[in-house]
């Protein structure tokens, strides 16, 4: 066989005047870069493997390594870039589907970047909350249309969810990534009153006592799906699609399927997970309205049952028949959401960016009047909390994250995750590599972030002279759009700067 | 009024924002006494408007026609006026119209055409007639050519147009009428075209709102209550509170209190410390009508047959002064107003943030402190 023709990605380049031949590199990279040179006493390195994730050179101790893209191009073109020589070749040398982790990475229109907030000046005072209360607390499920109070006392209504921020973290299954980074989101999400959601791979037993704070995902696999899984929640998600493949399943390659994961799954060892695209039991949205109140029986209709769909055309139509059909809370996940394996082509062209589909979505449910009737979580990529309080402003209850959550850990959007090495030791099963990740550690990273975050929330909150978080909620007046046209303007349902 | 939004929100604004001075009087026992001391209360806080919108609202006015719904409309064509009378004649038993009683001479310049109209109500199921009176009131003010509805209650009446408050009160020579409850406000609008209709008390049935503040959850109140049918055409935060208590005590048939804990709430803090059943009640009425809490600054009293109430944000952002004195419930924009008119206090404070002063016929006045 040939050898490739590929480019390396990245260069690596090495200060022999700094490298003390120490081999943290060469035993960081699970990818096999590195090697010790007994002959020449040298550090050698094949670049050609380098997923450029940075590992070696954030812990190389003399800091003797640069990783940075490959200089070396061919010729300029606008039509025929590096990126799509490369996958030609890659498929002209291996005829598959081109694979690829983490959300899409196109330069398209990021429209958090064209919206701008409001503040207050003169007619009413803007609030300090350092010196004056700020609340962001916000629950999750089914309002009714009335509240019936009887003698001073509120009906039984519907299952409501209680968190303490509006920032969930967003499905990641046992699985895709190791247990070590999902207790870290266990724990963390316990200690600021939030929750963390499950993924479809189900819940090994040492994290159903997080049961509070989980919100379980009953996918088209069903993986691990059974009474206690369910009962032990503090959610259910059906999950109907994912941003970052809409219309596309999951496969989980049996060689990941360890003992530990078998039983978290609830399928034999060494099998292959597969995620079917559609659920076989869902073609139509009565179908959809039926696992609903399945789920809902199976927990004497004490949890709030949300559906996750992708950011499609027809989002807004699509959600309104969703909460009909029974749903408590809908979750829109947006053109950039994250994955952990999925083909390239889907990844970079299927969707709707979350900022259009949530303000479409929250429309046409205020339209048909049902949009206080369930709640809205968005998720999709958001990278700051200025991105997440544009989302409540927007509409949203909440937002998942997910990529935010594994950059807090040490995820450097390498976009590997689906080679099962991560040298982060997230997105990955290899005992060897997961240990990286110690719930002690990752945990307090993951607290200080949502919580910087809800720090600067409450700034731009106070500045706008609110002080709960439920006033911003589909308050579109508090944003304007900046070089926008026309049409994004009327689908954000914000003006223009100036208007 | 055709084009109602344009004609109060003539730039587009997000909102209509204006601050202002507000004042009410209630009689506790029901008889009707003369709006002297609101006008000159009124007329003392002059820095607190501009004189581009002055108004009153008056309950028990009309003792002769006490079970008539009274219409105040104000027109700016003759054709409007023609319209909206066959309008009233198709659906209502008119007893009796007039012009209204103006004094021409007091220098408020370019006034409307103002008439009244007594609507004699069918003699069954007072809900219903009162939905058709709110639909015809909205029909009305949003498809009628020139012609706008002031007040549409029982035994109720709203006078108001643009100029100082005092101006106001001399133009519909206020001092000819009597009634148990007085409101009364002074507007300060930031948006320089006033007109009569926008000026306050606004009204909606037999609630009466007057406001001072800016409220900064406009937007999300606003989608809250069209979600239930109401259209904001106003652009006002004195419009989305009428809608939003119109709502949850005509309609959800909660108490004034409680309405009052969906608007101006406690903190979570709070909530959290409370005995059951208080916590779970404050709770879910705070979970499940968020949309509806009025954040950011305002104090507003509100009018209905037999009450009248005063409420301020949860920080008390804007000022709401409080007085009892000789059978009278005072509240106030300032203190020294309420002092000015009434000799005799028994009384005079100064309301917390978020707690509701409810002064009711027949029972007295509640203010309860305790929680907070």
């Amino acid at each position: 066989m040939l050898a490739t023709q590929l480019l390396a990605e990245f260069k690596i380049q090495r200060d022999e005047d700094r490298c003390i031949r120490c081999k943290v590199c060469a035993r960081q990279c699970g990818f096999e870069v590195h090697a010790y040179d007994e002959e020449t006493d040298r550090m050698v390195s094949d670049q050609s493997k380098c997923a450029g994730c940075q590992r070696c050179a954030v812990l190389c101790p003399t800091g003797a390594l640069t990783v940075a893209l490959n200089p070396q191009s061919y010729a300029p073109n606008y039509n025929w870039t590096r990126e799509r020589i490369s996958d030609l070749k890659r498929q002209a040398e291996t005829g598959g589907v081109l694979l690829t982790g983490c959300g899409n990475d196109k330069p398209m229109r990021i429209y958090w970047d064209h919206l701008v907030l409001d503040a207050s000046q003169v007619t009413n005072p803007s609030i300090d909350p350092l010196r004056e209360p700020m609340e962001l607390r916000t629950f999750l499920g089914r309002r009714p249309k009335k509240l019936e109070v009887v003698d001073e006392q509120p009906v039984d209504g519907h299952p409501q969810v209680r968190i303490d921020l509006p920032l969930i973290f967003s499905a990641l299954s046992y699985g895709a990534i190791s247990s070590q980074a999902q207790e870290s989101l266990a724990r963390a999400a316990t200690a600021v009153g939030t929750l963390f959601n499950s993924g479809e791979g189900g819940l090994p037993k040492a994290l159903r006592g997080y049961g509070d704070h989980v919100i379980v995902q009953c996918a088209s696999g069903r993986f691990g799906v059974d009474p206690d899984y369910l009962r032990r929640s503090a959610m259910i998600e059906i999950k109907i699609g994912q941003g970052a493949k809409p219309g596309i399943g999951g496969h989980l390659p049996g060689e990941k399927v360890s003992r530990s994961i078998s039983a978290a799954r609830r399928i034999p060892v060494g099998t292959d997970a597969l995620s079917p695209a559609p659920h076989h039991d869902i073609y139509s949205i009565e179908d959809l309205r039926t696992l609903i109140y399945a789920l809902k029986e199976a927990t004497n209709y004490e949890k709030p049952v949300s559906v996750k769909i992708a950011a499609v055309n027809n989002a807004a139509a699509i959600a309104s028949g969703i909460v009909r059909a029974g749903a408590d809370v809908i979750a829109i996940d947006g053109l950039r959401g994250g994955t952990g394996a999925a083909p390239k082509v889907i990844r970079d062209n299927v969707g709707v960016p979350i900022e259009m589909a949530l303000a479409s979505v929250d429309s046409r449910l205020r339209s048909e009047g049902l949009r206080n009737e369930c709640s809205i979580i968005a998720a999709g990529g958001f990278r700051c909390s200025a991105d997440v309080i544009k989302a409540v402003a927007l509409g949203a209850d909440a937002v998942y994250l997910g990529t935010a959550a594994l950059v807090a850990m040490g995820c450097t959007l390498c976009q590997k995750c689906y080679t099962g090495i991560c040298n982060w030791g997230i997105c990955t099963t290899d005992p060897y590599l997961s240990k990286r990740i110690n719930p002690d550690i990752a945990s307090k990273r993951l607290i200080a972030f949502l919580s910087a975050w809800a720090l600067e929330i409450k700034e731009m909150l106070g500045g706008m002279g609110i002080n709960a978080i439920e006033s911003l909620r589909g308050n579109r007046e508090h944003l304007r759009g900046v070089g926008l046209s026309d049409w994004e303007l009327e689908v954000l349902g914000v003006k223009g700067a100036g208007q | 009024m055709l084009d109602l939004e344009l004609r109060n929100n003539p730039y587009r604004d997000d909102k209509v924002m204006g601050s202002c001075s507000v004042f009410g009087m209630m009689e506790m026992r029901g008889r009707c006494v003369k709006g002297e001391p609101v006008i000159e209360a009124m007329s003392s806080m002059k820095e607190r408007s501009n004189g581009l919108g002055g108004g009153f609202a008056v309950y028990g006015l009309y003792p002769r026609h006490s079970s008539d719904y009274a219409f105040h409309v104000m027109y700016e064509s003759v054709q409007g006026k023609e319209l909206t009378e066959a309008e009233l004649e198709r659906n209502f038993d008119v007893v009796h119209d007039e012009e209204m009683p103006t004094n021409p001479h007091n220098g408020v310049p370019d006034p409307p055409i103002l008439w009244r109209y007594f609507v004699s109500p069918p003699p069954e199921d007072g809900t219903r007639f009162q939905e058709l009176v709110a639909r015809e009131v909205t029909h009305i003010n949003t498809t009628v050519r020139d012609a706008y509805v002031f007040s549409s209650a029982r035994n109720m009446g709203v006078f108001k147009g643009v100029g100082f408050p005092e101006d106001i009160a001399r133009f519909f020579m206020l001092d000819e009428y009597r009634g148990y409850i007085w409101l009364a406000h002074g507007r300060f609008p930031t948006n320089t075209q006033a007109w009569w209709g926008g000026a306050h008390p606004f009204s909606l049935l037999d609630w009466a709102v007057v406001h001072n503040g800016e409220i900064s959850s406009y937007g999300t109140n606003r989608r809250f209550v069209e979600d239930y049918g109401y259209r904001c055409n106003f652009f006002t935060d004195t419009e989305v509170v009428a809608y939003a208590i119109d709502l949850l005590v005509r309609r959800h048939g909660l108490s004034i209190e409680m309405a009052s804990k969906v608007l101006a709430p406690p903190l979570w803090d709070r909530i959290d410390r409370m005995p059951e059943p208080k916590r779970a009640l404050y709770s879910s009425l705070r979970s499940n009508y968020a949309g509806l809490l009025l954040n950011g600054p305002f104090s507003v009293i509100i009018g209905r047959e037999g009450e009248m109430i005063g409420l301020t944000d949860r920080m008390k952002l804007r000022p709401l002064a409080a007085a009892t004195g000789s059978n009278m419930l005072y509240l106030s924009s300032e203190e020294a107003p309420i002092r000015l008119v009434a000799e005799d206090l028994e009384r005079v404070w100064s309301p917390l943030g978020g707690i509701p002063v409810i002064g009711r016929l027949g029972e007295g006045i509640s203010y309860d402190d305790e929680e907070a």
